[in-house]
Order: structure tokens, then C-alpha cells, then sequence
């Protein structure tokens, strides 16, 4: 009985986990499902968006030095909005215009150079020690799961669950039912024929950019929350890559399943295999699962079939 | 039109069907093409025609039929097989490689001809640099057959549509081929570049005995310039013969007007 | 109008094939090598060969590398990193072995490993393109890197993880090491890089270098005038990570002289190389000597100009640069996506006609 405790903890830790990548990921679909565009810097926005945030809400930050008041975290965070939205126009005209028609590894390539922007600037106007975010989600593990059944799952986690569930129907609900979203899918399925339907694709990058960029936010909520603000966040978008592997790279609910299977994938090896190894399996596991994928199923879980034509 | 001393079969296809999900590109098509002759093969868009040049190169895999060529019967053609056997292809959206000279991909289409290994490559002097004069000549002929010596090093990619074409002629030819399959290779040129284009069509043909399948929308060429032609429509073979057979044939002329069929 | 190629006539295709057919590029190029090997180790210091000369060459090799998978090749790599990694300790590991043997067979001998790592991690190549080969690559990239710092093998069980090269004389002069002099350092690393770049230039230029660009162009026209992706991918992966391998053992053995896995081969290692071709210019050997001299030479700019010109703090600038490092490869991609090279080349052309412009 207690090894099978044990052994849903770890499953529970690693689903929790997994909707962490998730988040992340979730992202990265959407940029490249309404643009075709791979963004490499999504991690870093999600650093930056948090940094942004702790700014808000310390005294220690630009904010409070300027104005002298720290925000309170329900204006703190529409605020981050706010900038993460100018940031995603900026975005669009200084750099995605002009690359509009290069090819997909160019553009991939210049996410590369704009996640090393991000970083840079992230880390001169803020500076690279942790940070601590705290906004007010309970922390410690969850009472009622621990009194009752036994099991300790922390209350952060669950809220970052949660959380990704409302962001997902909220985005499922965008894609569907409004006018935006409908023009997003043209978008993604044809920029020639969504031009000459009178859609502008600059508008519509800095809206998908924007919905990126407070994915990022909620992204670096929870991740700030759970581990501090630190620069190690912007590695989770080598994270994603595994998870868009399995879920596919332009689907939303294989963004979310591909981080679940990769979260609990990882804390099993580490906890079963990787001590027979020395520890540390989860630095490597979720690319080698990934390339085990690839192999079978080029195109991911969800992902659509490509049909080479000559 | 040529006159062939052999009518022997080089290529055969019987009962090919094709198909994509639910798509049936081809069904059921059977024909050959005799030794030394140019066979033209028609019909209306989407009838399948660049499918079965496909089937024939050994980038699509039927999922019925055999094809048979120089005498071996097989299900399906694999690439390498079909290019070492002397199968050489243009493609209707050209598909050269934009990244190199003129000169470079044509080269490429002497890479069957070619074996020094990465040692050689490496040392250069000696045996890879023979390969490679050696390979250059032949391939300077083909330059000057085409008359694109001007162009020689130019990369593709800034090249006029027109001479883009006769590039890739030029990379098919270079590998010698004993069939050659020609996808629109008319497509897009004015009426000067299409009496070119014809013209080295039909030397290739007569001087060097090269076997040729060409698809082609232009009816004048068509009757020009093929021995015998088959009419595609909706994946299935409507007609063959000579041209003036095909042209008087009521079930061709019913396609391209767009008569419904039963 | 001094760098007209009228006039200058191939009376063969011997000469027209020639690495430098213009007698300009020929003069040129000796008079760089004339100067590299006779002049500077007359004039070289600790400082300009640890700091600025050896790494450029060093890097300059791996962005040859690279070059040859992803820009000729068209196969995407991050795994740069971990393969210098395997080059670094093969040498490490064979020098261990074989103390006697010549150091320069040695190195060629882990460039061979590498090689064939390099194959086995470049087959899945022959299934997966593009992105989703990158992130095949990042499975070798991190799980290499976990295996050097795991397996006390490697690093023949040294508590501080790290490795270090020992003093190896070659032909009688030492060239590892402190006590090994900046000239012989130098001129070593120069030789090798020199040799590998001719190599690299007769490949390129050759059957095997076009079928290469023709799978990177358009890999199934290629496979169907009857190139076999499987022989071009993996010589591709396999020349590729030899010169990657071979400049991982320098970078350890005359570079740095002592590495440890997490910080010198990291994921980061690989975005620099990467960077190094991107902004050099990719599908092009010149490219990858231009790109290592910005990357080498931009860090030192900037702690010169900004810790010694305005007292900067040298965190500070560390940071500066990260994110002009940034800026200039976005302003690369889009001003001139085939780098730096093609600038070059861009030059000449001006200057076919200068001082008469058209």
C-alpha cells in the first residue's frame, strides 16, 4: 500500500510538472500556429514577463523608484500584460516584419538572437540574482489531500493546474467562437489568402505575439512562484521542444498532453531508473523520449501528416 | 517525328491504380513505351498525368499494378533503382537546386557516374580530380547542346523561368538516360523558347536515340513531335495511338470539353 | 580598376575549378599565409595567442564544422557542444593511453570517434528534418554532456570533475601545457586548421560537397537523380563532427588546457557555433573564419571599450554583450542573411570597378 502511494505521489508530481511545460508550450503552439514561426525566445519571455512582475510589486524595483508605491498584485498583473502587449509590438516591428518571407530556420534563428536580447536586457535593467514571487498563491503542500488520503501535493501546483485548464478552454474558446480567432486559424492555414480576405498581418502577429506573451506571464507566475524568479526559466523553452515533439507543434490540447507525458516520463526515470545511473536522468530523458517518437511518428501525437509533393 | 529500327518494349505499366486517402489519382492504366520513341501523354488537369511519370521514377508506390522495365517486372520502382537504370526526370515546378551554378547542377546529374570516394575528395589531386574533368567535359557538352554557356556559373535561383527549364533539361541529360520523362517542359515559355525546347527534345531524341514520355498541354507540340500518345482523364486511360488517331478520338475531345461521363 | 578579372582567361577546367581562379584571390590568400606562418610567431605574445588567435582558429574550425552539416548540408545541429566534448576527452583518454604516440595522430584519431558518434547520433537524420532534427540533436547534446560528468571513466576519476592535458611535446617542442610557448601553441593549431581547410574546400567543391547541397536544396529531386540521402546525410554528420571533434581537442588540449563538461561544452557552446555560421555566412568556408573572428574579437571589444573606456562593470558588460550578441544576429537575418561572406564578396565586386563606380 505505501509503495503504491509512493508511486501516485511521484506520477501526481510528475503530472504537475508536466502542466508546468505545459504552459510553456502552450505558447509556442500558438506562435507557430498562427505564424509558422518557432519561438525559441518564448522562455525568456516568460523570465521577463515575471521580472516585469516582481518589479511591480517589490520596493526594490524601477517601479517603486520612479513612483515611489509598489502595485498591488490585481494591478500588478494587468500591468505586466500591458507590457508584455507592447513588448509583442515592438516585436512585430522590429524584427518580424522584416523576415516575413525568409525561410523557417532564418526566423527560428532570429527567436535565438531575440531570447539573447531578452536575456541581456532582463538582466541589466534587473538584475540577475533570484527573486522571490510571491502573489498570493497558498504555498505548502495541500492539507486536505494529505489528511485525507495520505498524499502530499502541493496547493502551488494545483492552482497551476488549474490555472492551464482555464487557459486552455479560455484559448479553445477564442479559436473557435470569435472573429480574431477565426482570422488567427486563416492566418496559419494561408497568409496569401487571409491578406485578400482584408485580414493585416501585422495586427494579427501583434495579437498572437500579445496571447503568447500572457501565456508567458501566467507561464512565469507559476514557475516564479514555485522556484523564484531566476535565469534557469528561460532554459524551460529547451524544455518545450520534447513537449511539442510529442503533442505536436500546432496543437493545443497536444501541447498540454505532450507536457503531461513528458513531466511524468521524467520523474519516473529519475525516480526508478536514475539511481541505478547515478541521478540527474531528467537533464536528457524527455529528448531521448522525444527522439524515440520521432522515429515512429515524425509528424507527433497530434500533429498533421506531412504529404511530400514534387 | 523519328523514324525507330527496334519496336521493342522498354517500359511497361499494367493496371496501375493509385491512390491517397480517398483520392484515386490513378486507376487501372496500362501502357508502353517502345524503344526510340517519343510518347506523349495528355489529358486535363488532374488527370493524373505527373502521378504516372511518379509511379514510373519510383517516388510514388502503387498500391496495384506492376511496372516493367528493360525487361524486369517489378511492384513498385525505387528512385535509386530507376535513376541507375537510366531513368533521368524534369518536374513540372522545377526542381533545381537553388543554392548552386548552372554548371554544379547539371554536374549533379552526373552523380551516378561518379564514385571517388571522401578520401579522394579530400586530397583532391589524383583520381578525384581526374573523376571530375573527366565529368565536367561530357557535362560541357550538354552546355553547349543547350547553348547556356553564358550562364554557366550563374546561380539558379536568378535565372528566368525559361532557362530554368532547359537547366534541369540539362541535369536530366546528363545522365545519359535511356528514358527520359518530361513533365510540362513547355510550361510558361513563349513561342521562340517552345521551338527551342522542341528542337532539343527531338535532337535528343534523334541523335542519341534517348526514349522520351512527355506530358504536355500544347497540342501543336503534341502532334508534332510524339510517335504515338495516350489521353489520361480522371486517373484512367481514354485513348491511345498516333496523334492523328487521339485527336479524332470522340472520348478525348468529350474530356477536354468537359462533357460529363457516366 | 586593380581587381579586374578581365583578362584572365581558364585555358583548362583544371584552372577554372581552382580554389582561387582569380590571381588577385591567389595573391591574396599567400600573402595572409605568408604572414600567418612566417611573420606573426615572430611577433606573437601570451596575450594575442590565448586571448585572440587560438580560439579564433579553434572556433573558426568548428563553425568549418557545423558549416559542412547545416549550412551545405541543410541538417540542423545543436549538438555542437557535446561533440567538442567528445572530441576533447578522446584526446584526453588517448593521450592517457598511448603517451607515445604523436600527438597530432592522436588528435586525428579523436576526430574519428567523434565521427563516428557523429553518425550515430545523425541517423535519425534519414527520417526526421528540420526543427525536429535539432531536437534530435539536443538529445546527443545533453545526454553526452551527463555522460561525461557522470562516468568517472572519463575524467579518470578526478574529484573536481575536471580534466586536464598534460604536457605533450610534439617533434621536440612542447605544446600543451604552461610551459609550452604562445609561438608553438600557435603554430600548431595554424597547421592543423590550415590542413582541415584546404580538406574541407576540395570536399565542398567536389561530388560529394554537391550532393550535399542538392539534399539541403531539395532533397527528394536529389534522391531521385539518384543521390542516396542515407551516403550524403551521414558523410555529411561524419566529416562534420570530425572537424567538431578535432577542434574540441584543441579547444581542451592548446586552448584552455583544462576543462569541465557542464561549462565548456554546454548548450550555449553549441548557440555560439551556430551563431558563428549565421553571422559568417552560411555554405561558406571564409564564413566560418569571419564569424569566429566577430565572436572572439566582440567580447573583447566590449570589455575594452566598456570597462576600460567608461568603467563599466565587467557583470554589466557581460550582459551588454549577451544582448548585442542578440541584437546583431536579428540585424544579420535581416539585412544580410548569408552573412558577413557575402559582404565580402559584395565588396569585391565593388572594388572590380573602383575607383569608377557604376
Amino acid at each position: 500500500m505505501a509503495f503504491d502511494l509512493f508511486l501516485l505521489e511521484v506520477v501526481i508530481s510528475g503530472l504537475m510538472t508536466g502542466v508546468m511545460y505545459s504552459l510553456v508550450a502552450l505558447g509556442f503552439v500558438l506562435i507557430f500556429k498562427a505564424s509558422g514561426v518557432f519561438n525559441f525566445a518564448q522562455g525568456v519571455l516568460a523570465l521577463f514577463a515575471a521580472l516585469a512582475l516582481y518589479d511591480f510589486l517589490a520596493e526594490d524595483g524601477w517601479f517603486f523608484a520612479v513612483f515611489g508605491f509598489t502595485l498591488p498584485v490585481w494591478l500588478a498583473i494587468p500591468a505586466t500584460a500591458l507590457i508584455m502587449i507592447f513588448l509583442a509590438w515592438v516585436i512585430e516591428r522590429a524584427v518580424l516584419r522584416f523576415l516575413v518571407k525568409q525561410e523557417e530556420i532564418i526566423l527560428f534563428m532570429a527567436t535565438i538572437g531575440l531570447a539573447f536580447v531578452l536575456e541581456g536586457l532582463g538582466d541589466l535593467l534587473f538584475g540577475s540574482d533570484v527573486k522571490p514571487l510571491d502573489i498570493g498563491i497558498p504555498q505548502g503542500a495541500s492539507d486536505l489531500l494529505l489528511d485525507n488520503f495520505n498524499l502530499y501535493v502541493e496547493k502551488l501546483e494545483i492552482v497551476a493546474a488549474a490555472t492551464a485548464a482555464v487557459l486552455v478552454t479560455a484559448l479553445a474558446i477564442f479559436f473557435q467562437k470569435t472573429r480574431v480567432g477565426r482570422a488567427l486559424r486563416a492566418v496559419a492555414d494561408d497568409h496569401q489568402a487571409a491578406l485578400s480576405v482584408g485580414i493585416s498581418l501585422n495586427k494579427i502577429w501583434v495579437i498572437v505575439w500579445s496571447v503568447s506573451g500572457i501565456v508567458a506571464l501566467v507561464a512565469g507566475i507559476m514557475w516564479g512562484s514555485k522556484s523564484g524568479v531566476q535565469f534557469s526559466l528561460s532554459l524551460i523553452a529547451l524544455k518545450a521542444l520534447p513537449v511539442l515533439i510529442l503533442g505536436g507543434f500546432t496543437s493545443v490540447p497536444g501541447a498540454i498532453v505532450g507536457g503531461l507525458i513528458i513531466g511524468v516520463g521524467e520523474k519516473l526515470a529519475e525516480v526508478y531508473v536514475g539511481p541505478l545511473v547515478g541521478g540527474a536522468i531528467e537533464n536528457w530523458f524527455a529528448y531521448v523520449l522525444a527522439l524515440g517518437f520521432l522515429l515512429f511518428r515524425p509528424q507527433g501525437l497530434f500533429g498533421e501528416r506531412i504529404i511530400e509533393r514534387v | 517525328m523519328t523514324t525507330h529500327s527496334r519496336n521493342e518494349t522498354l517500359l511497361e505499366v499494367e493496371s496501375i491504380s493509385l491512390s491517397f486517402g480517398g483520392v484515386h489519382a490513378l486507376s487501372d492504366v496500362s501502357f508502353d513505351i517502345r524503344k526510340g520513341e517519343v510518347r506523349s501523354i495528355i489529358g486535363p488537369n488532374g488527370a493524373g498525368k505527373s502521378s504516372m511519370l511518379n509511379v514510373i521514377n519510383g517516388f510514388y508506390h502503387p498500391q496495384e499494378g506492376s511496372i516493367t522495365y528493360q525487361g524486369k517486372r517489378r511492384a513498385q520502382m525505387k528512385p535509386h533503382e530507376a535513376a541507375l537504370g537510366g531513368i533521368a526526370r524534369t518536374f513540372q515546378n522545377i526542381a533545381l537546386f537553388r543554392g548552386m551554378s548552372t554548371l554544379d547542377n547539371i554536374m549533379t546529374g552526373r552523380n551516378t557516374k561518379m564514385s571517388k570516394g571522401l578520401f579522394w575528395q579530400a586530397l583532391h589531386f589524383g583520381p578525384a580530380k581526374r573523376e571530375e574533368i573527366e565529368n565536367r567535359e561530357f557535362v560541357e557538352h550538354v552546355i553547349d547542346f543547350l547553348e547556356i554557356q553564358t550562364i554557366r556559373k550563374t546561380p539558379v535561383g536568378r535565372l528566368p523561368y525559361g532557362l530554368q527549364k532547359r537547366v534541369e533539361l540539362g541535369r536530366a541529360l546528363a545522365a545519359e538516360p535511356t528514358l527520359l520523362l518530361l513533365d510540362e517542359p513547355m510550361a510558361g515559355m513563349n513561342l521562340e523558347e517552345k521551338e527551342d525546347m522542341s528542337r532539343f527534345i527531338l535532337e535528343t531524341n534523334e541523335e542519341f536515340g534517348t526514349t522520351i514520355a512527355l506530358i504536355e498541354h500544347d497540342m501543336g507540340v503534341v502532334m508534332d513531335i510524339s510517335d504515338r500518345v495516350v489521353v489520361l482523364d480522371y486517373g484512367r486511360k481514354i485513348a491511345e495511338g498516333t496523334p492523328e488517331e487521339v485527336r479524332a478520338n470522340q472520348n478525348v475531345i468529350d474530356a477536354y470539353l468537359g462533357v460529363s461521363h457516366d | 580598376m586593380f581587381y579586374r578579372e578581365n583578362g584572365q582567361f581558364k585555358s583548362s577546367y583544371s584552372s577554372d575549378q581552382a580554389i582561387f581562379p582569380i590571381a588577385q584571390d591567389r595573391a591574396f590568400v599567400i600573402g595572409i599565409l605568408l604572414v600567418a606562418f612566417c611573420g606573426v610567431p615572430f611577433f606573437i605574445n601570451e596575450y594575442w595567442a590565448n586571448a585572440i588567435l587560438i580560439p579564433l582558429l579553434v572556433y573558426a574550425l568548428a563553425g568549418l564544422g557545423l558549416n559542412i552539416l547545416t549550412g551545405y548540408c541543410g541538417q540542423v545541429s545543436l549538438g555542437t557542444g557535446a561533440f567538442m566534448a567528445v572530441g576533447a576527452y578522446a584526446s584526453f583518454k588517448l593521450v592517457g593511453f598511448f603517451p607515445e604516440v604523436n600527438y597530432l595522430i592522436l588528435i586525428f584519431v579523436s576526430g574519428l570517434v567523434t565521427a563516428a558518434v557523429g553518425v550515430v547520433f545523425g541517423l535519425p537524420s534519414l527520417r526526421i528534418k528540420g526543427f525536429y532534427l535539432a531536437v534530435a540533436t539536443l538529445a546527443a547534446q545533453f545526454f553526452l554532456i551527463w555522460l561525461f560528468n557522470k562516468v568517472g571513466w572519463f575524467y579518470d576519476h578526478s574529484p573536481t570533475g575536471m580534466i586536464t592535458v598534460r604536457p605533450i611535446d610534439f617533434f621536440g617542442v612542447r605544446v600543451t601545457g604552461p610551459e609550452a610557448t604562445p609561438a608553438a601553441k600557435y603554430l600548431f593549431t595554424l597547421t592543423i586548421i590550415a590542413t582541415l581547410t584546404l580538406t574541407a574546400k576540395n570536399i565542398v567543391r567536389g561530388r560529394v560537397g554537391r550532393s550535399w547541397m542538392a539534399i539541403r536544396d531539395m532533397d527528394i529531386a536529389a534522391e531521385l537523380i539518384g543521390i542516396k540521402p542515407l551516403q550524403a546525410k551521414l558523410s555529411a554528420f561524419a566529416v562534420s563532427s570530425f572537424y567538431i571533434g578535432v577542434a574540441g581537442a584543441l579547444y581542451f588540449g592548446v586552448y584552455l588546457g583544462s576543462v569541465e563538461p557542464l561549462e565548456a561544452f554546454d548548450i550555449n557552446q553549441s548557440f555560439y557555433v551556430l551563431f558563428i555560421i549565421i553571422i559568417g555566412g552560411l555554405g561558406s568556408i571564409l564564413g566560418a573564419f569571419l564569424g569566429a573572428a566577430f565572436i572572439v574579437l566582440l567580447p573583447i571589444l566590449m570589455k575594452n571599450l566598456m570597462v576600460g573606456g567608461f568603467g563599466v562593470a565587467s557583470g554589466t558588460a557581460g550582459h551588454v554583450e549577451i544582448l548585442l550578441l542578440g541584437a546583431l544576429i536579428i540585424f544579420f537575418l535581416i539585412v544580410e542573411p548569408h552573412g558577413l561572406a557575402r559582404l565580402w564578396q559584395i565588396a569585391k565586386e565593388k572594388l572590380r570597378l573602383w575607383p569608377f563606380p557604376h
